[in-house]
């Protein structure tokens, strides 16, 4: 093929698969700026004729958004907090410590990733229940709080440790504990910010386990609180725009910020998996 | 293999706790809830509880909108895996082209839809894909084509939700898939350009080969994950029209948390489980025969 006509359909092609992954983001942005009722007038306009924040005034005046997003932002950020901190001595300890029974039980924690998590959705809102969990923070963050993924990356990630390093602390007289907090943790550090956006992210955008186990108004996440309100308000399309962009553009502007490391764990967790 | 016990368990004791406490023993006591009649009665008065075996089991089985569920889930995967990794693949194979330019813009513009939370972009969604204010029909006017009443006609429901699940997913293979293409030795193609293939030649006998594996361990990933349809049809289309897209997980959680069934609950999450398990292990065999890996 003529390499500049390859290179007209290469690049006119990638530019039409990116067109339709942002146009959605971007018309998102637009609605959620025009006047009530303004996105549903023919032809459907691109751009907003008057932007307006009216929406956005209503949305956390009216129906609270201020409060679900506190209480996305505190649960998002608790289960990372948690879970990293799990995961990392998890990982670790399974990577770098020798211990009775480590290699079964690893094999084990990997045969659980077949089970879909769903299956123990049931069981565990009926324990939760008789522990008062049901609708607080910490019966949310519950399933997130450790993770077979995030030891099974942290792991990968600790085995490149040297042993010389280890030993010598050893030699230096530090217990193992002084030894994982002074000499493994700072060199951990990369795998850190890899666990905590994937962490970060999947609390944020959980939805079915928020949805049952926090039943509570006042305590939703901003997906149960967006699912419900727009089965509500079908017919404000914008304001339901301005809810999904409140919802959508904290992830996505971490997601930008770290990108390489989401990036190295996406691939460090399934391919070398 | 104890030189380090006390430590170890300090540090691996709290994960495995939760993972023991929070996930393996609910597994277990749910496929016990799964044998019981566990109901609304039993939720506020224990002693209620019977077992019944495998009665659930045999229950779900005789009810049509269990049927119903399993064939949309089965429908959603068996046209929505293929559409996907078929995207991710194309999506790749442009990315890595060596007349591709500007790869990092396009590799996070096609990555983004990927971690945007799935209710709100199933919110958007809806909207661009209403009968006469929708962008997607007004597209389909400028070229011609009568609207199309996307969430409202049982046809057409599902292949939307499909399209929908495809573009906020298919990012998520294309980063793997490019991996895996960037991985292929050049030498591999040097010696197949010597012996005369040509681009598509080489596609077929180097590129294809190479990207088995790949391919179905992104296959099983995208199956399991699939088969767990509920975000969408719940914000899109609540489970119809007509039930035309009412899901397995769908079915657990309107038995479970609508009605309290949850012994019946129980009993669809782990007949879910054990499709998910035999599909897993079929693809796995596919592998092992495939040409190439013996």
């Amino acid at each position: 093929m003529n390499p500049r006509l390859a290179v007209w359909l290469v690049n006119g092609l990638l530019a039409a698969l990116a067109a339709s992954t942002l146009f959605p983001l971007l018309w998102m942005l637009s609605a959620s700026l025009m006047a009530p009722g303004a996105s549903t007038s023919l032809p459907t306009p691109i751009l907003p004729p008057s932007p307006t924040l009216a929406n956005y005034r209503t949305l956390f005046g009216g129906t609270g958004m201020g409060r679900y997003l506190i209480n996305s932002l505190l649960i998002a950020t608790l289960a990372t907090a948690v879970s990293v901190t799990f995961n990392l001595t998890a990982g670790y300890a399974f990577a770098k410590l020798r211990f009775r029974g480590r290699d079964a039980l690893f094999r084990v924690l990997l045969g659980a990733l077949v089970i879909p998590g769903q299956v123990a959705m049931l069981p565990l809102f009926l324990m939760l229940k008789p522990l008062g969990l049901i609708n607080t923070y910490g019966g949310a963050i519950v399933p997130a709080m450790a993770s077979v993924f995030g030891i099974f990356l942290v792991r990968q990630f600790a085995r490149g440790i040297p042993d010389e390093l280890l030993e010598a602390a050893r030699v230096d007289g530090a217990g193992e504990l002084r030894v994982f907090a002074t000499v493994v943790v700072p060199l951990l550090k990369p795998i850190v910010a890899t666990l905590a956006v994937f962490s970060f992210l999947g609390s944020w955008n959980d939805f079915m386990w928020p949805l049952i186990v926090l039943t509570d108004d006042s305590l939703h996440t901003l997906p149960v609180a967006l699912a419900g309100l727009s089965r509500e308000h079908v017919q404000d399309n914008e304001l339901m725009m301005a809810g999904s962009v409140v919802t959508v553009l904290p992830v996505l502007l971490l997601f930008l910020a770290l990108q390489r490391q989401y990036m190295e764990g996406l691939l460090a967790g399934s391919v070398k998996g | 293999m104890t030189k380090h016990g006390a430590a170890a368990w300090i540090l691996a004791g709290p994960a495995l706790l939760v993972i023991a406490v929070f996930f393996a023993l609910p597994v277990v006591a749910g496929l016990a809830l799964s044998l019981t009649d566990f109901d609304i009665y039993a939720l506020a008065d224990p002693s209620t509880l019977r077992f019944v075996g495998l009665r659930n089991y045999l229950h779900l089985l005789q009810t049509p909108l269990f049927w119903q569920a399993l064939g949309n889930t089965l429908y959603f995967v068996v046209v929505g895996v293929p559409v996907s990794i078929g995207l991710s693949l194309a999506a790749a194979l442009l990315l890595e082209s060596r007349f591709a330019r500007w790869q990092p813009f396009f590799r996070t513009s096609l990555f983004a839809p990927v971690v945007t939370t799935a209710v709100a972009v199933a919110v958007i969604w809806r909207y661009l894909l209403h009968t006469r204010y929708g962008l997607v029909n007004q597209g389909l006017a400028a070229i011609g084509l009568a609207p199309v009443d996307w969430l409202g006609d049982p046809h057409w429901s599902m292949p939307a939700i499909i399209a929908f699940a495809a573009w906020k997913n298919f990012g998520y293979n294309m980063i793997i898939l490019l991996a895996a293409l960037q991985a292929v030795p050049r030498e591999l193609y040097e010696a197949a350009r010597m012996d005369g293939a040509g681009a598509l030649r080489r596609f077929a006998d180097v590129t294809v080969p190479m990207l088995v594996p790949t391919l179905v361990l992104v296959g099983i990933l995208t199956v399991s994950g699939y088969f767990q349809l509920f975000a969408e049809p719940y914000v899109m289309t609540q489970g119809g029209p007509l039930r035309s897209t009412f899901s397995m997980l769908y079915l657990m959680y309107e038995e479970g948390f609508r009605w309290w069934n949850l012994g019946n609950a129980s009993a669809v999450a782990f007949l879910l489980f054990i499709v998910i398990f035999c599909a897993s292990w079929v693809m796995l065999r596919f592998d092992r025969d495939a040409p190439g890996r013996r």
